[in-house]
């Protein structure tokens, strides 16, 4: 099924969505790979202000190449999501509504999902030219530091993912490769 | 005779001329695949009839239009750059140390190129050293006076699920294909399939790694002329393609575009066997001059 959806995504939009569904998104969503989630998840160790709010908010692994001047962003593709695992059901029971990345999650991830009604989303591996077609707004604003994998905050426009894992634990690569 | 005699001079070549090739070569490989790589995927998008698989085939080709006609990078992984330096003998580099100026052809790619800069200097410590230095660098010696240069951007999604696996002789080819279908199955959706699978077999641990790296570069339509190997790179090809991992990892007939296998001798006690993985990104640019 082909759904539009607007940014923050309530419950019902996350509930409704299912495994297979192709989504374009649009409205605000921030960016952090393997170094911000590792400061992220230290920060709410040590009890410290984040730089983020986690609730309702969509996650993109992305570290994106630099902007060509006159662009919001250069290359802007997923990374692998399986990295971010450690860090996830963290994230998960602060609220976090989705991700979008590529690749497995772990059990761990995908129970954590269903518990907490979230959503991971898979965006195509390597069509990072494409895909920052879809990114109108582009702006650092946390973890400078990390250069690519500081956080950023994003506007998309028909932003296009998939649901890979959805609230019932349905997982697409799982299915998908029955279909042949 | 002349032509031998003409390689058998010795010739300088100053560094500087390695350093702006390898500028120039970085931001072509990282902008447009080989030509071979590029009838790959479109002859894929061609037979694939799984709707999804092919729709996810399609936007890749629409991402390396857009890649080369907008000069945006074709992965924002614009990987930790792979250049392999075969040098002939009686070539004489001038103007500085080689070492440093293919670094340099790199810090000046990765900069001008706009380019994401990947490489973190201390594996644990993990600081970003901003200018995608230092590079990896193979150098071999053949006869002659020229250099021949390939540079290969590799991407870290598809690298993490290589493999390597020390197998007994009588694992035989049995083994080996085992071993190469169970990297590509646990690989999955996070190489970015479709892949290019480099398997190296042979020679000790190191070397057969590499040559897993170095079959990545080969042209997909040169077929080896080992019969053997030859009928193995087709027997894994349709077997990985039977795995139903398909574009994305989404499922569908295209899993792999090309399995290419190099060899090597190797121990008597011995079969190494390395499994590199290559996204459907699989950049190399090669120059001779």
């Amino acid at each position: 099924m082909e759904k539009h959806l607007k940014l923050p995504l309530s419950k019902i939009d996350i509930t409704d969505l299912k495994a297979g569904d192709m989504v374009f998104l649009t409205g605000e969503i921030y960016t952090a790979r393997d170094a911000a989630h590792k400061r992220i998840f230290e920060a709410i160790q040590k009890n410290e202000a984040l730089p983020i709010r986690i609730e309702g908010t969509i996650l993109y692994y992305m570290g994106p190449s630099p902007a060509r001047p006159g662009r919001p962003i250069g290359s802007a593709g997923p990374t692998t999501a399986s990295r971010m695992d450690k860090y996830t059901p963290v994230l998960l029971e602060m609220g976090l509504s989705g991700m979008i990345g590529k690749g497995k999650r772990s059990q761990e991830v995908k129970l954590s999902i269903m518990k907490n009604e979230a959503i991971y989303f898979a965006a195509i591996g390597g069509a990072g030219a494409l895909l920052s077609k879809a990114i109108s707004n582009s702006e650092v604003i946390a973890y400078e530091d990390l250069g690519t994998e500081a956080i950023r905050k994003l506007w998309v426009e028909d932003f296009p993912v998939i649901v890979v894992i959805d609230t019932l634990g349905n997982d697409l690569y799982e299915i998908g490769h029955n279909v042949i | 005779m002349t032509d031998t005699t003409e390689k058998d001079e010795v010739r300088q070549i100053s560094v500087l001329e390695i350093t702006s090739q390898i500028k120039e070569m970085c931001i072509e490989a990282n902008h447009f695949l080989s030509k071979d790589m590029e009838q790959a995927i479109r002859k894929a998008e061609e037979k694939e009839e799984s709707g999804l698989a092919k729709q996810i085939l399609e936007q890749l080709c629409e991402n390396m239009k857009i890649a080369g006609e907008e000069m945006i990078p074709i992965c924002q992984d614009t990987g930790m750059t792979v250049i392999f330096l075969e040098i002939g003998q009686n070539v004489h580099f001038i103007d500085g140390f080689l070492e440093d100026a293919v670094n340099e052809g790199v810090r000046q790619g990765y900069d001008e190129g706009f380019l994401r800069k990947s490489v973190v200097l201390h594996p644990l410590e993990r600081i970003n050293t901003n200018d995608n230095t230092p590079a990896i660098i193979h150098y071999s010696f053949v006869r002659g006076n020229q250099v021949r240069i390939t540079v290969a951007p590799k991407g870290f999604g598809s690298e993490n699920m290589s493999k390597i696996f020390m197998l007994k002789p009588s694992d035989g080819i049995e083994g080996v294909k085992q071993s190469v279908i169970s990297a590509v199955k646990d690989a999955g959706p996070n190489a970015c399939p479709p892949i290019v699978v480099g398997v190296g077999i042979g020679g000790t641990f190191e070397r057969c790694a590499f040559l897993s790296k170095k079959a990545l570069l080969r042209n997909l339509e040169n077929k080896t002329e080992d019969p053997l190997i030859k009928k193995l790179e087709t027997e894994l090809l349709d077997e990985i393609n039977q795995l139903g991992i398909g574009p994305g990892g989404l499922g569908g007939k295209t899993t792999a575009l090309a399995v290419n296998i190099e060899t090597s001798p190797t121990h008597i006690a011995g079969l190494p066997v390395a499994v590199n993985i290559c996204c459907h990104v699989n950049r190399h640019v090669t120059r001779v001059f």
